[in-house]
């Protein structure tokens, strides 16, 4: 069962990867590219999401401030001139960096609280990003937004660059949650989200695990928002740390499953297309985010564990031989007493 | 001084009205252990409700409290029954998170769509009627406001420590599971429970829209003072959630008199960040249990 695991593992990621970069190759049209990058943006944003939200079992409410911290990092260096379209590409890996030491204090301070006081001190950590970005308008231009040069791109091709950085950046995502699921790190976050005083009390190196999670979640994070203010071109504090940004991600992650590869992937490929569609269907008026709330309800409380997970305890009723193999796939399936120790593969 | 005495006295006076909204907040917390981010959509809701009471059946802000009352109790127990009791996993903490958001999100799009996204707020004839004394100001409103909150506090006080439903609520509060097995019924302790939180959600609207402007999207503000202080106080500890209410009116409006008014909001979030760098649970967070 193993081996046949890791042979299908590469062979799916492969065909993924390759229809997505095949697809604006044949001359998709240009609002399937849209809705595209806005997917794997999301599918990104999920996937990093779930590197301290899933595998570590905190919920962070708060990751858009990350988010636009990277757009306003974008907007600001990148106002007058883009040097050619491509450099700010270059500059990703500096911010996510950045971000993600400026996010390791924040992280300590707000992991010291536990699941629900945690969602809450960093849904405040939103809103003082939100203020500030409307009110240091030496910086960040407050309410009358910033915006990035236009690059100089070819029409035709024009959402390519953007399309395959975002791409690059969901395989970069999904390569770190890869190697959680595998190494000592994602073994360490387990025990962590199982019961973290035991973990502590067994000696994994609770706070620093739980740091390197929210540090590479916040840089990935950040790295997508400055994909998207160079693509949206211009920043406006209320769309660049939007609290729906943020409701995204961590819905998208639930509906997949958290603390699995697929999960926000496939949370993101569901989701999007059905914002989208949602917001064709409804217009401008704001009923679809009463259809939002309500696909969110529906999700939360038919899937409360997600889509993969459920399917996953789906095949282990029904292949009970396996099961001992695959008690290890399911995630907090067990309610017993003692510490469960589960690893999705 | 004379502008930092007014401001204390404003920042009091709003406290007040933050001491009540935050006290519903914090005890559908202590009984249900479930943080609810739609507390400010449903401050929005009522201050909506008092709305349309006041413009088109001329009923005094005041009064309609005793008819939207009833209605977010009735709203509370709707929510709590259909959404958040069928929630049975383990992680009921995260799950009820997503559910409220939702909720605050379904509001949100509803009253969009009934009233659209231009600000609007709820103005009788005495809404800038204010009284001075020794030289300060306190406005009618803020004042009634505060005196209101204060009977309502007092109201649930007394709900909570001298009738039979007050006891059997703080026992599930201190231990469901003995509290259960001595025949509290649960099921019922948290649906109530949960109407009495968001009732009082309708007198913070009514305030809350003689105060300020609001429009449908004002509730993420809003609930991010309102967790701020619950945090703060300690979650699901009424006292600590009133002490940190008044402390966050004053600071914010000695800031916003100060400083500037753009800033007051911020004051609030910098003043948790560094209450939670010496104590994780709050100032009063140690004493109630549960509270992580």
């Amino acid at each position: 069962m193993r081996g046949s695991i890791s042979r299908v593992g590469p062979l799916r990621v492969g065909i993924f990867f390759l229809l997505l970069i095949v697809i604006p190759l044949v001359g998709a049209p240009g609002w399937i590219l849209n809705t595209l990058i806005f997917t794997i943006m999301y599918a990104a944003l999920a996937s990093s999401w779930n590197l301290i939200g899933g595998y570590a079992g905190y919920p962070s409410l708060g990751h858009v401030a990350f988010f636009g911290i990277g757009a306003y990092a974008i907007g600001i260096v990148f106002s007058k001139d883009v040097f050619g379209g491509y450099v700010p590409f270059f500059a990703l890996p500096l911010i996510g960096i950045a971000v993600g030491l400026l996010s390791l204090p924040i992280g300590w301070v707000s992991m010291r609280t536990r699941a629900d006081v945690f969602a809450i001190v960093t849904i405040t950590l939103l809103f003082i990003t939100q203020t500030l970005a409307f009110n240091l308008k030496g910086v960040t231009g407050g309410a009358q937004g910033a915006s990035v040069a236009p690059p100089p791109f070819a029409v035709d091709h024009y959402d390519w660059p953007f399309y395959f950085a975002m791409l690059i950046l969901l395989a970069i995502a999904m390569g770190i949650s890869f190697y959680f699921q595998r190494s000592k790190i994602g073994l360490s976050l387990a025990t962590i989200r199982a019961d973290e005083d035991k973990a502590h009390g067994v000696g994994v190196r609770v706070t620093a695990v739980k740091l390197i999670a929210f540090g590479v979640s916040a840089g990935l994070v950040a790295m997508a928002g400055g994909v998207w203010a160079y693509y949206v071109g211009f920043i406006y504090p209320q769309f660049a740390v939007d609290p729906l940004i943020t409701i995204g991600m961590v819905l998208m992650a639930f509906l997949g499953g958290r603390a699995t590869l697929w999960g926000p992937v496939l949370g993101a490929f569901i989701l999007v297309p059905a914002q989208e569609y949602f917001a064709q269907a409804f217009g401008a008026s704001q009923l679809y985010l009463f259809a939002y709330a309500a696909v969110f309800l529906l999700i939360i409380l038919f899937l409360p564990r997600g889509i993969l997970p459920s399917i996953s305890e789906r095949l282990r009723q029904r292949r009970p031989v396996i099961a001992t193999e695959e008690a290890f796939a399911g995630e907090e399936s067990t309610s017993g007493p003692a510490m469960e120790v589960t690893v999705e593969r | 001084m004379h502008a930092l005495t007014q401001a204390v006295i404003l920042g009091v006076l709003t406290g007040g009205v933050y001491a009540l909204m935050a006290s519903g907040q914090t005890l559908i917390f202590g009984i249900m252990k479930v943080v609810n981010l739609a507390q400010g959509a449903l401050v929005i809701l009522g201050a909506y409700l008092t709305y349309t009471l006041f413009t088109h059946l001329g009923v005094d802000p005041f009064l309609s409290i005793l008819i939207t009352t009833p209605i977010l109790f009735l709203v509370g127990v709707g929510v709590q029954w259909a959404l958040l009791r069928p929630l049975h996993s383990d992680d009921v903490a995260q799950l009820s998170l997503l559910v409220t958001f939702a909720v605050a999100l379904g509001i949100e799009g509803i009253l969009s769509f009934g009233y659209g996204a231009t600000l609007t707020n709820v103005q009788p004839s005495y809404a800038n009627f204010s009284w001075t004394i020794l030289g300060y100001q306190v406005s009618l409103v803020r004042f009634v406001a505060f005196v209101l909150s204060l009977v309502m506090l007092g109201l649930l006080y007394l709900i909570l420590q001298r009738t039979k439903f007050g006891r059997s609520v703080r026992a599930t509060v201190q231990n469901p599971m003995s509290a259960q097995l001595l025949g509290v019924n649960a099921q019922r302790v948290s649906a109530i429970g949960f109407g009495l939180g968001t009732a009082t959600a309708a007198a913070g609207g009514a305030v809350f829209g003689m105060l300020n402007s609001f429009n449908p999207g004002s509730h993420y503000d809003l609930i991010s003072r309102l967790l701020t202080i619950v945090v703060l106080g300690g979650l699901g500890s009424i006292g600590g959630s009133i002490v940190a209410a008044v402390g966050m009116g004053v600071a914010s409006s000695v800031v916003s008199a100060l400083v500037s008014p753009i800033w007051s909001d911020f004051s609030f979030f910098i003043v948790l960040l560094l209450v939670l760098l010496v104590r994780p649970r709050g100032l009063f967070g140690a004493r109630t249990r549960g509270a992580l």
